[in-house]
């Protein structure tokens, strides 16, 4: 088996450091370790975790409050608001009433942020980076360098990104899939000048961050497993982040592509997106281009990407149920392959974004089909996530409940996308309310959710410490109670017709009847995102201040507990650990514990994988 | 003063927060209780919390379902809509089962398997049986939905009947102009080449045809005499030679769009209409839609259709309406209920008030409607047209929009270029 010789090899390589170099290295790396190296320019993986998580809190909290800025206009339509002036300035609030420009810029930037800054970079760069080290049995990534890089590039992205937002003529403003022309024309809308400019030079340095760090993933998780470690021994969040990488080294590159040509037809006089238009009293040269082009383009990405965000809160939520379950993931082979399925399906559905573009209709049938196929191992997930639950010792932390949070949500969300995948049906619900309450009920609340229990439950391995528990009780209830408040009516507010980016729904009088939904969701997406203050302040409160942590407070089964609390470089001080069974044997029968870590040699007679 | 209050409050959040944080720290190191130690009466609360959220959640849903389904879109007035509606019914009952089925079972399965300290979870690694029912069965399910769908699909993509009324849909930055053929039942060719103040459609006609390239001519010639005699500073002087580069290169479009004679002619029976577009009811109509700037996206919910419209494209949907307007007036028991063309693709400041009304009406009042609209050569004023500067529209960015008192006035601007703003 390939895997076999893989592993030997990288065992053999982690021993050389072991047993040679790699004391004598930790011992020299001690002596010339300054602030700079360990915390700014650091090249452990732990520590860009770390980095790739703050990064993204903050981003978080930056597009959580552009949505609440949103919500207040959506909610009470030309109310005026002291705390939009105060925020925004009297250009883009004048007198507290949110200007129209501005709120397509909020919509736009809260998409894009949450999209690829908190869900992309937040949750595959933090956990990707904490954990396939520690849980295949690493010493570190496979180039530190590179990993460091990706850390910084990322953060140079979220630094052009935030930057675009104090722009005289503010950031991008046509909506987080950017569709030319209305991005490529500065004529178009003020957010099509200068702060789309700054969102291509952005995303583009972004791709490259998620390039770097993506290959670094795939690299290690294939190459650096310790020894026992098979590929059929994986926990399944490493099974969903080396699929994540390859799905992001696939697709990545051909948004770059697409925004590259945008780029061209922005600047350079191309029409590679643009065709026959007048605009602003001017016939413009442009013609032969298609905005189509860059709409297959750009979902070539983005569906992928809807994945990209969804498999490693997948896999963080397998593991954590599995976990506080005390219970083996139930069919875990099957796990492998519905993430492998998801994987390669999400290549071929980009299209069903596209049915009403006037794409052909044929081309249109083809991806309802994939799309509809997708749904199957999706399906299959969840029923194993619930076959999990059956009859297990379900131990309440915050992070389970985050995870069972999540898979309610990835059924309701799902659900809806049956609809939605059914090119004769999104026909009437195509960018309405109604998409937007189901890629939020997936995204939003299900991504999220596993970012949440990620948090939660790696917190002690990532600062040594423990988050509070019954903070994160409050944060957990009031959110998903919130959560579902703001987008479970949006299905309604879709199905009475009201499309998407919408400044002012009480100018028609056939949205009548739904409006005062737009009251109620504004109440809870307020309501929502005040209760994360408990959540921040845990986090940082407990950063300095938590209770330590013991060696294994979750008396869980994979390899970073058995590493030291204290973070050393190296992640473990003397040999690697070895591995000999499978990461999920929980209420093993005939065990005193109810738990046996991956590294506990098998009993005679005893089977190590299932 | 409303900012102090904001501060005030956030910091008084934090702080209370903190403080019992740090009361409930105390209290936990009193006891000796770990945050890792989940205590039964938690694990207790939980599991009773789940149970108490899955009625609150279904009561929500019950709620929304019993006081929104009356306010939500009316009957599908089309014969494709029908259809729609059916398949769409099928589909919310099945997911719906399966929504309330897997999270009850989720729910019951997280209320009852709480931690206790007696109970010994059972090892059931996986059961190949059963994962290969939770395999096919949602397969089965899934190609009966995709079958229904596609054969649906393919109906309503299907190509429209010879004797369809066609219209066209003009979409810009931010209005829409309908446009029906004249008696000779062929609508004129058109290209973003020949907008004008006079000709907000781009419609190639003999007329609009040679006056485009006068205009253009004119404007090259004057260029180049700018070039030739004038001093320019270098800026000015690139920025006239692009110009002339343009102008040649529309110059060049503009000739190769010159059709027959008898093409040429087409335009000038065709009916332009603002803000109202009428259809007769029980004919099949086929829209044909063009956009003049950026993409936007022809919604008319009522019927359940919907379309994008693209520069540079010829994009179309067809559909035959089956109730009119005064009809379904009656049906939704009001009044002033209106059909209505929304835009539904984001396409700038006001594409939220991007709006047309259609009226559905019997045959004969439509053919009694269109007869009274003006044609487009009977649109044209006599006088020579003003000069192509003074109708050049101030830029439609933002700023226009917002100035605007009432945003209904782009949908009720008449002249084409938006010179009322």
């Amino acid at each position: 088996m390939a895997a076999v010789d893989i592993h030997a090899e990288g065992h053999h390589h982690a021993h050389g450091h072991d047993d040679h170099g790699h004391h004598d290295d930790h011992g020299h790396h001690e002596h010339v370790e300054t602030f700079l190296t360990k915390y700014i320019f650091s090249q452990d993986h732990k520590m860009i975790g770390r980095q790739f998580l703050i990064t993204a809190v903050f981003m978080a909290v930056v597009a959580m409050m552009m949505s609440i800025f949103f919500r207040l206009q959506l909610g009470w339509p030309g109310e005026k608001f002291a705390i939009l002036n105060t925020f925004l300035g009297d250009k883009w609030a004048p007198e507290g009433i949110l200007d129209k420009n501005m709120y397509l810029a909020l919509v736009t930037m809260h998409g894009t942020i949450m999209v690829f800054f908190v869900l992309t970079g937040g949750l595959s760069g933090t956990f990707s980076n904490l954990l396939i080290p520690l849980q295949i049995g690493a010493r570190d990534m496979a180039s530190g360098f590179l990993n460091m890089l990706s850390y910084w590039l990322f953060f140079l992205s979220t630094v052009i990104i935030l930057a675009s937002l104090f722009l005289e003529g503010g950031p991008a403003s046509g909506g987080w899939t950017v569709y030319p022309p209305l991005s490529a024309l500065p004529q178009a809308m003020p957010g099509s000048g200068m702060g789309m400019t700054l969102w291509l030079v952005g995303m583009a340095i972004f791709v490259a961050s998620s390039l770097l760090g993506s290959l670094n993933y795939i690299v290690t998780v294939l190459n650096l497993r310790t020894k026992g470690m098979k590929m059929t021994r994986l926990p399944l969040t490493i099974w969903a982040f080396l699929v994540t990488a390859i799905l992001g080294v696939l697709s990545f590159p051909v948004l770059f592509s697409g925004l590259l040509l945008l780029i061209m037809d922005r600047g350079f006089g191309t029409a590679f997106y643009l065709s026959d238009i007048f605009i602003g009293g001017e016939a413009l040269d442009a013609t032969g281009g298609s905005p189509i082009l860059y709409q297959h383009l750009f979902w070539f990405l983005g569906h992928p990407e809807v994945y990209i965000v969804m498999l490693p809160a997948l896999g963080i939520t397998s593991e954590i149920i599995a976990t506080n379950s005390r219970k083996p993931i139930f069919g875990y082979r099957a796990m492998i392959g519905s993430i492998l399925a998801i994987g390669f399906l999400s290549f071929i559905v980009w299209g069903h974004h596209m049915f009403v573009t006037g794409m052909n209709p044929f081309l249109g049938s083809v991806f309802v089909f994939t799309t509809l196929l997708i749904a199957i191992p999706s399906a299959v997930k969840a029923f194993n996530y619930i076959g999990t639950i059956w009859k297990g010792n379900v131990v309440y932390t915050p992070a389970m409940l985050f995870s069972i949070g999540l898979v309610s949500s990835f059924i309701t969300g799902g659900v809806t996308g049956i609809i939605l995948a059914d090119s004769t049906l999104d026909i009437n619900v195509h960018d309405t309310y109604f998409v937007v309450a189901h890629f939020h009920i997936v995204m939003g609340l299900s991504a999220i959710f596993g970012m949440f229990a990620g948090v939660y439950h790696w917190f002690p391995r990532m600062f040594g410490r423990m988050m509070n528990t019954k903070l994160g009780y409050a944060h957990f209830w009031i959110t998903i109670v919130c959560a579902y408040g703001v987008f479970f009516p949006m299905h309604f507010v879709g199905l009475a017709g009201a499309p998407r980016r919408y400044y002012d729904y009480s100018e028609f009088p056939m949205f009548d009847g739904v409006v005062d939904l737009n009251t109620l969701i504004s109440i809870f997406a307020i309501i929502g995102g005040f209760a994360q203050l408990f959540f921040l302040f845990n986090f940082f409160y407990s950063i300095f201040r938590g209770q330590r942590s013991p060696q294994n407070p979750w008396a869980s089964n994979t390899l970073e507990w058995t590493a030291p609390v204290e973070h050393v470089h190296g992640n473990w001080p003397g040999a690697l650990p070895e591995v000999h069974r499978w990461p999920y044997d929980y209420s093993k029968p005939g065990k005193d514990t109810d738990f046996i870590p991956q590294n506990v040699p098998l009993e005679e007679g005893e089977v190590g994988d299932h | 003063m409303s900012k102090l209050l904001i501060v005030v409050v956030l910091v008084l959040a934090v702080i209370a927060i903190a403080q019992l944080t740090r009361l409930y720290e105390l209290s936990r190191i009193h006891r000796g209780k770990k945050e890792e130690e989940i205590s039964l009466a938690n694990n207790k609360m939980n599991a009773w919390l789940w149970l108490i959220f899955m009625f609150a959640f279904y009561a929500f849903f019950a709620w929304l379902v019993i006081e929104y389904k009356d306010k939500l879109l009316p009957e599908a007035a089309s014969v494709h809509g029908k259809q729609i509606d059916v398949i769409l019914n099928w589909n919310f009952l099945l997911v719906t089962l399966i929504f309330f089925v897997t999270n009850t079972t989720l729910f019951v399965f997280c209320f009852k398997y709480f931690h206790r300290p007696d109970r010994k979870a059972l090892f059931y690694p996986h059961n190949n049986k059963l994962e290969f029912i939770w395999t096919i069965v949602p397969t089965v399910v899934l190609t009966g939905v995709i079958a229904w769908g596609l054969s649906s699909w393919n109906d309503i993509t299907d190509e429209a009947g010879k004797d369809a009324v066609v219209i066209e849909l003009y979409s810009r930055q931010f209005d829409w102009t309908a446009r029906y053929p004249g008696a000779d039942k062929e609508l004129g060719k058109a290209s973003f080449n020949f907008l004008s103040n006079t000709n907000g459609l781009g419609l190639i006609t003999e007329q609009s045809y040679s006056e485009k390239m006068a205009e253009v001519e004119k404007e090259i010639t004057d260029t180049e005499a700018k070039l030739a005699n004038d001093a320019m500073s270098d800026v000015n002087e690139e920025a006239a030679e692009v110009k002339l580069r343009r102008l040649k290169a529309q110059l060049l479009r503009i000739k190769s769009m010159k059709g027959s004679k008898e093409e040429l002619k087409w335009a000038e029976d065709d009916k332009i209409v603002k803000a109202e577009f009428h259809i007769p009811v029980g004919k099949e109509i086929k829209f044909l839609f063009r956009s003049q700037d950026v993409i936007h996206s022809a919604y008319m919910p009522h019927f359940r259709a919907q379309m994008n419209t693209v520069p540079g494209m010829s994009t179309t949907f067809r559909f035959t309406p089956t109730i009119t307007t005064a009809e379904m007036r009656n049906k939704v028991k009001d009044q002033s209920f209106n059909y209505i063309l929304l835009c539904n693709k984001i396409c700038g400041a006001a594409h939220y008030n991007m709006q047309m009304t259609i009226v559905v009406e019997s045959e004969a009042d439509y053919n009694k409607w269109l007869a009274g609209q003006k044609t487009f050569a009977e649109s044209l004023p006599t006088a020579t047209p003003e000069p192509i500067e003074a109708a050049r529209p101030a830029p439609e960015s933002a700023d226009s929009v917002r100035k605007q008192i009432n945003p209904q006035d782009t949908t009720t601007a008449i002249t084409a270029t938006n010179t009322s703003k």
